[in-house]
């Protein structure tokens, strides 16, 4: 059996919070030359409003199209050149950062990263060039069911002045008309280091880790930073809510239903996770595999997802189905969530779901970005450096009544948002 | 023998196995590849292997379905199966103290899957689905009609998802005598990596297939398709607002020595994508085609595609056109940097990038189990030898300058290409 091989935990994840808000994670793994950084930032499209939606994400991708000292090309070259990796992207509630290379390259990486921070200079011609690839992008989602049936999901499910009810993207005359200043200014109100982490794992010692951090962003401050609020909870919806939206010659219809879920922080989170596991995602997407795609045969993909996050969230089922059984594969959804929240899950679909999450643990910690990822949610949901140690315990503790109520609390089989994006009533 | 940490056996049934010790991690990934796929399909049967993977989830006698994925599911692991033109191939990456029941559950479905006719008829419908979602996609809907015409005579022709007629016709007798003619254990060929013992796993692997009977040599495709002697294009007008443009040439199998040339061509002309089967990870914006065409906005995104193929198939290149800008402005400009790259040597500096780059994928792809089997079984089935993933990088790095322009010259020529368009029709104005 393999020697090195741990779970992640306090004894092997260096931690430290640098002066200025910025916490550092590193795990060292010197089974390769690689190494993975994953990280986020107190900062995204939750202060957007209509008017600006879409001003974070735009801001975002525009920090890596020039700074104080670096033009676009150099931006680029020093990262492919090296043969690495460096994205930046705004969601809601935060924005997440990535980056991977090989371990002697590691200091150029935060120092590139650490410039796209602090230093963007938002160049006229740059900011052009990515406002048309913005639109084209919003141009190809108007023409796609999957991304049409999400879009007009958030909308039915949250209320307007929500955050999670807007598109991070934005929309077509939105993205039209945010200025440079727009941009200038959420960067030097949004983007700091309060709240920032970091979380490093390869083939590097952790206090050499460490002092890349401290040397390109241990001096970085920012007065001016907002606070950020969690996105607040949302009223139960009540109703159906449906909307249909038609995208005409297309050959398939997309289905999204659900309703604001809970969030990462919920007591019951993952007896969430584990029922929704079962609802569908197990096997071949749980109960709703089952019924929709094996049974039926009425889909391609059927599944639920629960997103979770700081905020409320959506806890949604999605399918891809033909034109004509759009109705037969809502009502066969319906059903199961219906069960779902009626009668417990049995004492099998229990303990495979339980075995699985637990059974996992060794394929979602293979890769280094698999433990960054894992060391992120502990950091950044409280939830202890023993996490990892502690989860099959966890698991194991969670009950079918568990299950039952954390389903009831959020899940109805008669009141829930519904949007169907397809070619039509009229096609085939 | 045992080349770069692999060991290579073949059982007295013709099977091939490759076994790679790695102890990073406990987890081993389970790999059974069959040489099927479009590439021996023939009209009437088109998309018949990848509806024979479909059928592979539903069960054999021992496997009911559904038992299947709830049992791997329950031990922690993943599983799936992919259909390409040259392969069709299985995986299970498991805890590796449960690896067991991938390997019994793999010798098990070679030769014992059920294709229970209602299970088929429930499938069809599943299958129409999946490809009616990829008909959702522009670029899919050009995809397939440059296949059709770049290969008239080849069974490349069609697309995996195969022809939508044949997926309403084709039979449960289709299928499964598609499944008994390919899938034998002299068709095949296992991979292991990960945390085990070579000694152990070796002899459980010879327990478990050791025993099945050998069939006949299936049929091999002997449709090559003739020279091109002229540029053909294609155009596909459908509702929407974004246009696209597909220009593909005719590439080399993955066993010729031209085909190392073009990836280090592509990595200057399109990015570093074609490099390793998975270096979707860097990013491309500072390849010639980005400079051209995104940089100077005509096209919002650029990207190439270059593929290992048993036979030669296509090097693609396809643009999504800026909003405002045309299809022929981008071709134009396309065209341009493929002339200049037949013109000049690309420069030591474009060289060092690909260099570079191809040694950061190769060391990215040791970190994970289930990508090296991947690429071991691939490199089997499609260069017909696994050590042509040994030898990959070796043969990226002594690539020259002037081999580039020496395979743009011979590839990248009008006579051998093909341009297609796709033009959005119906622009409504929702403001979404």
């Amino acid at each position: 059996m393999s020697a090195e091989y741990s779970i992640p935990g306090p004894n092997d994840i260096s931690r430290r919070e640098l002066s200025n808000g910025i916490t550092v994670l590193v795990r060292e793994n010197h089974s390769n030359q690689s190494v993975v950084f994953s990280g986020l930032l107190m900062a995204g499209s939750a202060l957007d409003g209509w008017e600006k939606a879409g001003l974070a994400g735009f801001a975002t991708s525009a920090l890596m199209r020039g700074t104080a000292t670096r033009d676009f090309e150099a931006i680029h070259e020093t990262i492919e050149s090296i043969g690495a990796s460096l994205s930046i992207r705004a969601s809601v509630d935060n924005t997440i950062f990535g980056g991977k290379c090989l371990a002697e390259d590691l200091g150029v990486l935060l120092e590139l990263l650490a410039d796209i921070l602090r230093n963007p200079s938002f160049p006229e011609d740059q900011v052009e060039r990515l406002r048309g690839e913005i639109i084209t992008a919003l141009d190809i989602r108007a023409h796609d069911t999957r991304q049409m049936a999400a879009l007009t999901f958030a909308e039915l499910a949250y209320p307007r002045e929500h955050p999670y009810s807007r598109s991070v993207s934005g929309y077509r005359d939105t993205i039209r008309q945010i200025t440079i200043d727009d941009l200038r200014d959420y960067h030097a109100k949004s983007i700091g280091p309060r709240g920032m982490i970091i979380v490093i794992v390869g083939a590097v010692k952790a206090e050499n880790a460490v002092r890349l951090v401290e040397k390109s962003l241990g001096d970085w401050q920012n007065p001016a930073q907002r606070e950020v609020e969690i996105a607040e909870a949302v009223p139960k919806i009540t109703e159906v809510r449906r909307k249909t939206v038609e995208i005409p010659g297309k050959s398939q219809s997309d289905i999204v239903l659900g309703v604001p879920g809970p969030s990462r922080y919920h007591p019951k989170w993952l007896a969430a996770q584990l029922g929704n596991s079962i609802l569908g995602q197990f096997g071949l997407y749980g109960r709703l595999g089952e019924s929709v795609r094996e049974k039926q045969g009425l889909a391609y993909y059927s599944f639920s997802q629960l997103e979770g996050g700081p905020g409320p969230g959506a806890w949604k089922v999605i399918a891809g189905v033909n034109p004509a059984n759009v109705e037969l594969a809502i009502n066969t959804i319906v059903d199961e969530i219906r069960r779902f929240v009626s009668e417990p899950v049995t004492d099998e679909e229990l303990s495979d779901n339980k075995s699985n999450f637990t059974g996992r643990l060794p394929l979602l910690l293979e890769t280094n970005a698999g433990v960054a990822s894992s060391i992120l949610s502990m950091e950044r949901y409280n939830l202890g450096l023993d996490y990892l140690q502690r989860y099959a315990d966890l698991v194991n503790s969670i009950t079918a009544q568990d299950i039952l109520e954390v389903a009831n609390e959020y899940l109805n089989p008669d009141a829930y948002a519904l949007a169907v994006a397809g070619p039509g009533a009229d096609s085939r | 023998m045992s080349v770069n940490g692999v060991s290579r056996f073949t059982l007295d049934n013709g099977m091939t196995v490759l076994l790679k010790e790695s102890h990073q991690a406990p987890v081993i990934s389970w790999w059974v590849w069959y040489r099927v796929g479009s590439r021996y399909e023939t009209p009437g049967i088109t998309g018949a292997s990848h509806w024979v993977e479909h059928m592979m989830f539903k069960g054999t006698p021992t496997f009911p379905a559904g038992v299947l994925d709830k049992a791997i599911s329950r031990e922690g692991g993943v599983w799936n199966g992919y259909t390409w033109i040259d392969f069709t191939t299985y995986f299970e990456t498991m805890p590796a103290d449960r690896i067991d029941l991938a390997l019994r559950l793999e010798a098990d479905r070679m030769v014992n899957a059920r294709f229970d006719p209602a299970e088929v008829e429930s499938e069809r419908t599943v299958i129409i689905s999946e490809r009616q979602g990829a008909e959702n996609n522009p670029l899919f809907l050009l995809t397939e009609e440059i296949l059709a015409v770049a290969f008239r005579v080849h069974p490349y022709h069609h697309e995996v998802l195969g022809d939508m007629i044949d997926l309403q016709n084709m039979t449960r007798d289709d299928l499964y005598r598609h499944y008994r003619t390919y899938y034998k254990p002299n068709n095949a060929v296992a991979v292991a990596v990960g945390d085990f013992r070579t000694d152990e796993i070796l002899a459980r692997i010879r327990e478990l297939y050791g025993p099945l009977e050998p069939g006949d040599e299936p049929p091999q495709p002997e449709r090559p398709e003739p020279e091109q002697h002229g540029e053909r294009r294609v155009r596909v007008e459908r509702e929407g607002r974004t246009a696209y443009l597909i220009i593909a040439y005719r590439a080399p199998a993955a066993t010729d020595p031209d085909y190392f040339k073009l990836a280090i061509l592509d990595s200057a002309l399109s990015g570093p994508s074609g490099l390793s089967l998975f270096g979707e990870g860097i990013s491309n914006k500072t390849s010639r085609l980005y400079k051209a065409l995104v940089q100077t906005e005509l096209a919002a995104s650029v990207r190439g595609d270059l593929t290992p193929t048993v036979d030669p198939y296509l090097y693609t290149l396809e643009a999504t056109v800026r909003q405002g800008r045309s299809v022929e402005e981008v071709e134009e400009a396309m065209l341009a940097e493929i002339d200049r790259l037949r013109q000049e040597p690309i420069s030591d500096r474009e060289l060092e990038k690909a260099r570079k780059q191809a040694k950061a994928l190769f060391s990215y792809l040791s970190e994970s189990v289930t990508n090296q089997a991947a690429w071991l079984g691939f490199s089997e089935i499609v260069a017909g030898d696994y050590e042509w993933f040994g030898t990959y990088l070796e043969s990226l790095m002594s690539v020259t300058a002037e081999d580039v322009m020496e395979v743009a010259q011979k590839y990248l020529i009008p006579q051998r290409r093909v341009v297609g368009h796709y033009i959005p029709t119906n622009v409504e104005e929702n403001d979404k």
